[in-house]
């Protein structure tokens, strides 16, 4: 039996865990034979997650509320009717939660394959590619067959092809381009609404909403009329990063591939210090993520620190410890011990000569307030 | 004399205000005294406009329909076939009418007139009684929700008292969406302080202040009567900081919807009410705990709150009294589609499918065998007629793979295309869905797509068709995605011929 747990994420995991964890007291339950103790007001989702059984989900994202739209995530409860979507369906004592069995996987299966449907197969040259989870949400649900077809000498619905046959396919929306940072691409959307909740609930922004009705349900910026850089968008990023599709992509990936590895950092703007994951390909530098357990942002950030990284590789980056011993002379680039000594008898020069000052508040004109050291990392 | 026109708007599609035109005309022209009443409608709609005359000489009502303008004169004169007394018409006096009582007899913005029918007595007892003493008897009466899912309304009542907010709401659905349904347009326009009157008893009951009517655009004439209505009933005393003079407060506000047919869902309709898009909420959080503004929120059903009045004005038990199982009370049957007597009729739960189709209905207006009849608006199953023997009632239809819904029924005659009325209902859902869900939004799309190709004889596309239907049920948000395969799967088993005679033809 695990005991109740209080999250630890190990640096760099930023595993998403569908959706916050409750606040009340702790409460009990079983999933899949493995027995956890959560915080009532905790999902199932969020339970099965903390205890290391992971449900497959597309709309669901644990910095925004739940939504329960995709419909991937559906669990079977004994003694409970029906098939209930997980990150809904909020955790109670004793409860027995199963996330596999033919039922499910059946139905989970129906779903993908309703998603797929309507979705290109060009996974290949796509920029998602590898970093996407509509793809592995059909791997994991074992999708294997799309069996949706047009009738003779009509078509099938969908959002992707320019063309159905000989006609202009009136459900076709070309790509947004016009965000500096990032595109839209309607072809690969799923209307999963995680873009259009981060931008309200994690920015604040409200600049996006989901536009029509049924299968026209399409992502919109702003009125109509609107792109995305005519809108109310800020540019944060917060939608982009929310996106578990191609569809909201940075072009900095579209263009460089999809990011190998990657370091946490901090934003190198403001006193705010937002934390960061670069991610790179070797060492260029592909995109800059807030990073979710960063104290002073979890995981969000602003338009400065999440795509006007350019300063990363500028000539004029400092790249290492400078001192100099008055402003008149020319900075020194030093060794992180030297600049740290220098710190350390600089500020203790600068403690005598306060504790010998009659006013503290009056240090004396020559007193080496000015930064002594230069650094950003 | 009196002269009683119905201006409920079936009636006035059938030429009610053109008969009620040429009759002041005429009267007028002949210096006759006529006093006109537009009342509301009796529901017998192959009659209307069924105007009545009182010439107020102790023979009371007499009815007279379908009356065309041309018949004025006649009528005036006496010499116009009457019907008789109305309620001596045999599909109204088999009836057992408890909500719809005053519908018809009354003018319906007439509070005097309501009150001398046995309003607001309903309400003067409820105040007496006390909010733990409502609830008990909402749930003594076994009212369950006749907005679709049947729930138990004391429940859902007692859940909303119990919930510790400082305001909380009582939501009216009227958006009346379904196929074939018309029972609160009808009670709206014919008898509208019966609404009110029940959803000040809720709002006592509760806790509850104010009160909100979303009504659907396409319904202008129960706007008006009701807009009309409210005003009055908050003139009178009915609704304002004292109801009727006691400490409890209770307004209510019209509001209309802009005509989607999920915004008669109760998360959507309470979404589209704060004005927002008409999509559905995912449950739990339940509108009863947190529904309007975030506030407990009774959400009921038009004909829910509108037979609360006689509920508490004839008690518990008389209401309990009647019905089958579980099913209690009465239910306000809307005959219609293919059907010789369509129209409104109120029976204690319990009568058969086919006595309604057969004997209440009289069979088709075709004049041909009947084929199916669609239960419950655009989400019900299709019921063939080896299914007439089922009462109506909530568990046996549900029995039968069927619902009751908002008790309304669409006959169909033999010359029905079950293959088309599949392929109608994924349509239907296509066309109003919300769009949140995976399985309806592009499911019901689909849907079409496989039933054509069914219809071109690809017989693969026949368990393509049921995994989806099982993908929908099983996997939507909402009942419009989740209960769509009802439709599409009754006409898929009970008329299987349907779906292959295409086949046959092409090979
Ligand atoms: C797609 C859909 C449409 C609905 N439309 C209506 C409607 O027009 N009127 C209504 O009263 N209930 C409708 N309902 C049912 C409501 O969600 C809700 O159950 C009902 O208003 C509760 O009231 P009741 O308990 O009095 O029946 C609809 C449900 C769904 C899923
Ligand atoms: S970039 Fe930020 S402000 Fe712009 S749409 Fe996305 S979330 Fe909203
Ligand atoms: S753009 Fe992305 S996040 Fe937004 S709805 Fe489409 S797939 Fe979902
Ligand atoms: S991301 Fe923006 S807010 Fe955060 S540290 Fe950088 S500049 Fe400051
Ligand atoms: S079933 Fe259809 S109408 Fe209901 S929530 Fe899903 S998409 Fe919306
Ligand atoms: S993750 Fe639960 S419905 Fe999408």
């Amino acid at each position: 039996m695990k005991d109740f747990i209080i999250p630890q994420f190990p640096p760099g995991d930023d595993r998403d865990m569908g959706t916050k964890i409750g606040t009340g007291a702790p409460v009990s339950l079983v999933i899949d034979g493995i027995a956890v103790t959560v915080p009532a007001g905790t999902s199932v989702m969020r339970a099965a997650a903390e205890a290391g059984v992971d449900v497959p989900k597309l709309c669901a994202s644990d910095n925004i509320e739940a939504f329960g739209s995709c419909r991937l995530c559906v669990v079977q409860i004994d003694g409970r009717r029906g098939t209930p979507a997980s990150c809904t369906t909020p955790v109670a004592e004793g409860m027995v939660v199963h996330t596999q069995s033919e039922k499910l996987r059946k139905l989970r299966r129906g779903v993908m394959e309703l998603y797929i449907s309507d979705h290109p197969l060009d996974c290949l040259t796509c920029s998602a590619n590898g970093d996407c989870e509509l793809q592995d949400a059909a791997g994991a649900v074992g999708l294997r067959d799309v069996r949706y077809e047009a009738p003779v000498g009509g078509r099938l619905d969908n959002h992707f092809a320019r063309r159905n046959g000989a006609e202009v396919n009136a459900l076709y929306i070309p790509k947004d381009d016009s965000n500096p940072y990032f595109s839209y691409d309607p072809a690969k959307c799923i209307v999963c609404s995680r873009c259009v909740r981060a931008c309200e609930e994690v920015q604040g922004t409200f600049a996006l909403t989901i536009e029509g009705r049924g299968f026209d349900s399409r992502v919109s910026a702003g009125a109509i009329g609107d792109d995305f850089l005519t809108s109310d968008c800020v540019s944060c990023g917060a939608c982009v990063q929310a996106c578990p599709t191609a569809t909201l992509q940075e072009k900095s990936v579209i263009e460089l591939g999809t990011p190998q590895r990657s370091i946490i950092t901090t934003c190198a703007y403001c006193g705010v210090g937002c934390s960061f994951k670069a991610e790179l390909n070797g060492d260029q530098l592909v995109r800059m993520v807030p990073y979710k357990h960063g104290k002073a942002n979890r995981g969000h950030s602003c338009v400065k620190g999440r795509f006007a990284y350019g300063y990363a590789k500028h000539k004029d980056r400092i790249l290492n410890p400078m001192i100099r011993n008055s402003i008149d002379e020319p900075w020194r680039e030093v060794g992180w011990d030297e600049a740290m000594a220098f710190a350390a008898s600089r500020i203790a020069t600068f403690r005598s000569i306060m504790a010998a000052s009659p006013s503290a508040s009056s240090p004396p004109a020559a007193a080496p307030m000015r930064k002594p050291i230069w650094c950003r990392n | 004399m009196k002269i009683y026109v119905p201006m409920d708007s079936a009636a006035k599609a059938l030429g009610a205000d053109e008969v009620a035109r040429a009759i002041l005309q005429h009267a007028g022209a002949r210096g006759l005294d006529v006093q006109m009443i537009r009342n509301g409608s009796y529901g017998m709609i192959w009659l209307e406009p069924l105007v009545e005359v009182d010439l107020g000489q102790g023979q009371g009502r007499q009815a007279y329909g379908p009356v065309t303008p041309a018949d004025v004169p006649a009528l005036l004169e006496g010499k116009l076939q009457s019907l008789g007394p109305v309620q001596e018409i045999p599909f109204l006096a088999g009836q057992t009418r408890l909500t719809f009582a005053r519908c018809g007899v009354i003018d319906p913005l007439d509070l005097d007139d309501y009150e001398a029918h046995g309003g607001l007595v309903g309400v003067k007892r409820a105040i007496a009684m006390g909010a733990r003493d409502i609830l008990q008897e909402v749930v003594d009466s076994g009212l369950r929700g006749r907005g679709g899912a049947g729930f138990p309304t004391g429940i859902k009542w007692k859940t909303v008292a119990d919930a510790d907010a400082a305001q909380k709401y009582i939501v009216c659905n009227a958006d009346e969406g379904d196929s074939g349904t018309f029972a609160d347009r009808m009670i709206i326009e014919g008898d509208p302080f019966s609404l009110i009157e029940g959803m000040a008893i809720a709002g006592i009951g509760v806790g509850a202040t104010r009160g909100y009517v979303y009504l659907r655009s396409e319904y202008p004439d129960a706007i008006r009567v009701l807009t009309d209505a409210v005003d009055i009933a908050r003139a009178r005393g009915l609704l304002g900081p004292n109801v009727l003079g006691s400490p409890h407060a209770f307004d209510i506000e019209v509001r209309t919807g802009a005509g989607a047919y999920v915004c008669g869902e109760e998360t959507a309709l309470l979404n589209s009410l704060e004005g927002k898009r008409g999509t559905v909420r995912a449950k739990p959080p339940l509108p009863a705990l947190e529904g309007f503004m975030g506030k407990p929120t009774v959400v009921n059903n038009v004909i829910s709150l509108a037979t609360i009045p006689v509920i508490f004005e004839k008690g518990a038990g008389h209401y309990a009294d009647f019905g089958l199982g579980r099913s209690r009370g009465t239910v306000t049957l809307q005959i219609a589609g293919n059907i010789k007597h369509g129209g409104l009729y109120e029976t204690a739960f319990g009568v058969t499918l086919g006595q309604v189709v057969n004997e209440i209905g009289g069979g088709t207006a075709s004049g041909r065998p009947v084929k199916a009849v669609q239960v419950g608006g655009p989400l019900g199953a299709y019921m063939p007629v080896e299914k007439f023997d089922t009462p109506i009632g909530y568990e046996e239809f549900d029995q039968q793979g069927g619902l009751i819904g908002h008790a309304g029924l669409v006959v169909f005659d033999d010359t029905a295309d079950m293959l088309h009325m599949a392929r109608f209902a994924m349509e239907f859902c296509a066309v109003e869905s919300c769009g949140k869900c995976t399985p309806c939004r592009i499911g019901a799309v689909r849907g079409v797509e496989t039933i054509d190709r069914i219809a071109q004889g690809d017989t693969a596309a026949i368990e393509l068709l049921t995994d989806l239907c099982d993908t929908m049920r099983d996997g939507s948000l909402c009942a419009l995605g989740g209960f769509t395969p009802y439709p599409v799967m009754s006409a898929l088993t009970h008329f299987p011929d349907d779906f292959a005679t295409q086949k046959e033809a092409a090979e």
